[in-house]
């Protein structure tokens, strides 16, 4: 198989399952018992206001013609409107959005940078103590709920160091006068703070596992003896010619890994009150507007799929014997 | 002939006899190693306790016992909660829930990731290239958030948190048993049990499964941990059963009774610890298990947190 058509092959993927994650989120959404309205909670929602949703939602047309109506909308960039506050989906899950994404960045920038680290540190020493006690701090790690790291975080280590743990900025940050931007962008970075080193905690210990394994294999290989009886440093085999190589398949991890750092950006949002994606979809949840649960899960669904796209491509960029 | 016969049978006996299924896995990694067999210990200490649990605490567990959020003391070992009922009493009951969602889960995912591995690997052809399309497209939708979703529209009760967790998460099982199956498939002695007219119902139970169940087992076991993980994410949401206590609810209980604000440490940090306990120890054995029946996953860094085969790049069926 020749690159391009390897990329082809890929991209053809990415978009077909585009299509099934949009299907999956109109069955899922279809099939709720009762309908998408009788569920709604709010004051506004009396029986009339109800049958007025149903009809502008096309709620009353048959399960093809809805389906029809649904992606025909989606490609129009119509996601639908909350039914809380008649607000689009679209405006209202793009500030979100804006909040999580650096946040989970950031997060997952500082699991990775961690991970890298420690996990070579722990293959370059294996059998040490030093190594040991990489292993276990990050098998701990790996298995604690984000949720529960969040709250751990605020109760043992907020106070101490004197971070923000709710929220995306200082209420009373504007009351004398405007603040210049450096203020806004440092006061949102430290809220950022916390939050983001809950979820890269909980990453960091999946990413050094890997890391691990994975250098332990690499060193073990043929180059790595030959850049040894070249007479390179320690430093060089282990980095450049060891950690090149072990890093094809962290790749592909990390991209796997989407689908959990997002679930755990939901609950560590909510932990810390942080208005972000995750904070959305659980208010959106517990009122039961639907329309922006199915909005936010498509968003999240794309943005894994892109991801995995990029993640491939990547990959093959890195190394291209994959097309063999 | 019969002359022939004596000399033949002793040396059928002389020779070195298979050991038996108990003696190998006996002598395997997972009794062998220290770190599988710590893990074993947790593991059948949880269990236990979840198990005899009824016959220590009785009436409501949930009931006020005491003021709301007492420190530990002699007759509140880990103090009380939000609600004023017995910590260290929620924390075993809650074990049952957690354990049994963990379980049933696992089950489920093993059964629906195994059925679809062994028909996809065995039958291989057009069957394999649309179930492993289907399992590729499910590989990339994300998995927690789905898991959110479909609980809030469908979930509050046990079963069908236990079938949203089991259904979500059979995929890359079906990944490795596929791998495992269409190995085993062209064995010679597959091969001549079908040349001898075994069919196919005959030739999946009785000589592809046997050699795959170790290697479902030890998924069960990886799954069991990944279970009760996802469960205390549903659970944090308020998406559990509210009649039940598990530890996920009982990290949410502790959150949204504000037990930080009074710096009620022994309300939110047992139940954190014994799901990192849990899921810790069924790591250790898991993946004892799976080094020792999966020669194919001898490099570690082909398993992942949900420790499936690379699937990527996917390579064309041949």
């Amino acid at each position: 198989m020749r690159g391009t058509d390897f990329v082809l092959k890929r991209v053809f993927f990415a978009v077909a399952t585009v299509f099934v994650a949009i299907t999956v989120n109109f069955v899922l959404f279809r099939t709720v018992p009762g309908d998408a309205v009788s569920a709604l909670r709010c004051r506004q929602c009396t029986p009339q206001f109800k049958a007025y949703e149903r009809r502008t939602l096309g709620l009353d047309q048959s399960k093809l013609k809805q389906y029809w109506l649904y992606v025909d909308s989606l490609f129009h960039g119509d996601m639908g409107r909350s039914l809380r506050t008649q607000e689009t989906v679209w405006s209202a899950l793009w500030s979100p959005l804006k909040n999580t994404m650096p946040m989970v960045a950031l997060g997952t920038l500082f699991s990775i940078v961690l991970g890298v680290a420690t996990g070579v540190i722990s293959a370059w020493r294996r059998n040490t103590f030093v190594d040991k006690a990489g292993l276990w701090t990050g098998l701990a790690f790996y298995a604690m709920p984000p949720q529960w790291l969040g709250l751990m975080i605020v109760l043992f280590v907020a106070g101490a160091i004197g971070l923000p743990t709710s929220g995306i900025e200082t209420p009373t940050l504007g009351i004398l006068g405007d603040p210049s931007t450096w203020t806004i962008v440092m006061d949102r970075l430290k809220h950022m703070v916390l939050p983001a080193s809950a979820l890269g905690l909980v990453l960091y210990g999946d990413y050094t596992l890997i890391v691990r394994s994975a250098m332990l294999e690499t060193l073990g290989e043929d180059y790595v003896l030959t850049a040894r009886a070249k007479g390179l440093s320690n430093w060089a085999t282990v980095w450049k010619h060891g950690l090149r190589n072990a890093m094809l398949p962290v790749i592909t991890l990390v991209a796997l890994s989407l689908g959990f750092i997002i679930g755990g950006a939901i609950t560590i949002e909510y932990v810390f009150s942080y208005p972000g994606i995750g904070l959305e979809i659980v208010e959106a949840i517990d009122q039961r507007d639907w329309p922006i649960v199915q909005g936010a899960f498509l968003l999240l669904a794309l943005s894994v799929i892109f991801f995995n796209l990029v993640a491939d491509l990547l990959y093959y960029k890195l190394d291209p014997r994959v097309t063999e | 002939m019969t002359a022939l016969e004596g000399p033949v049978e002793a040396a059928v006996e002389e020779l070195p006899r298979r050991p038996g299924v108990v003696r190998r896995l006996l002598e395997s990694p997972v009794f062998t190693s220290r770190q599988s067999l710590v893990g074993l210990v947790i593991l059948t200490f949880f269990v236990l306790m979840a198990l005899t649990a009824p016959l220590f605490i009785h009436g409501d567990v949930q009931a006020k016992v005491g003021p709301v959020f007492a420190r530990p003391s002699g007759s509140h070992w880990l103090g009380t909660d939000g609600g004023g009922a017995d910590m260290m009493k929620l924390l075993v009951m809650g074990a049952r829930v957690s354990l049994l969602v963990g379980f049933a889960s696992a089950a489920v995912s093993v059964l629906i990731g195994g059925t679809v591995g062994i028909v996809s690997g065995f039958f291989g052809g057009k069957v394999d290239i649309v179930l492993m399309r289907l399992t590729d497209y499910v590989l990339v939708l994300p998995d927690i958030p789905l898991m959110i979703v479909v609980a809030a529209l469908f979930g509050r009760s046990l079963t069908n948190i236990i079938v949203i967790i089991g259904v979500i998460y059979w995929t890359s099982t079906a990944r490795l048993l596929r791998a495992q199956v269409k190995s085993v498939r062209e064995r010679v002695y597959v091969q001549r049990a079908r040349a001898l007219g075994a069919g196919n119902t005959r030739l999946i139970f009785r000589h592809v499964l046997p050699q795959v169940t170790p290697l479902l087992v030890a998924n069960t076991v990886l799954f069991v941990a990944y279970a009760i993980f996802a469960e205390t994410f549903i659970a944090f949401l308020g998406l559990g059963d509210p009649s039940l206590v598990s530890w996920g609810r009982l990290i949410q209980n502790a959150f949204t009774d504000d037990a930080i604000l009074n710096n009620a440490w022994w309300a939110i940090v047992p139940p954190g610890v014994a799901v990192v306990i849990v899921v810790v120890a069924c790591t250790m054995v898991g993946q004892a298990m799976e080094d020792a029946f999966n020669p194919r996953l001898r490099s570690g860094h082909l398993s992942t947190r949900r420790f499936r085969l690379r699937p990527v790049p996917i390579r064309e069926p041949r």
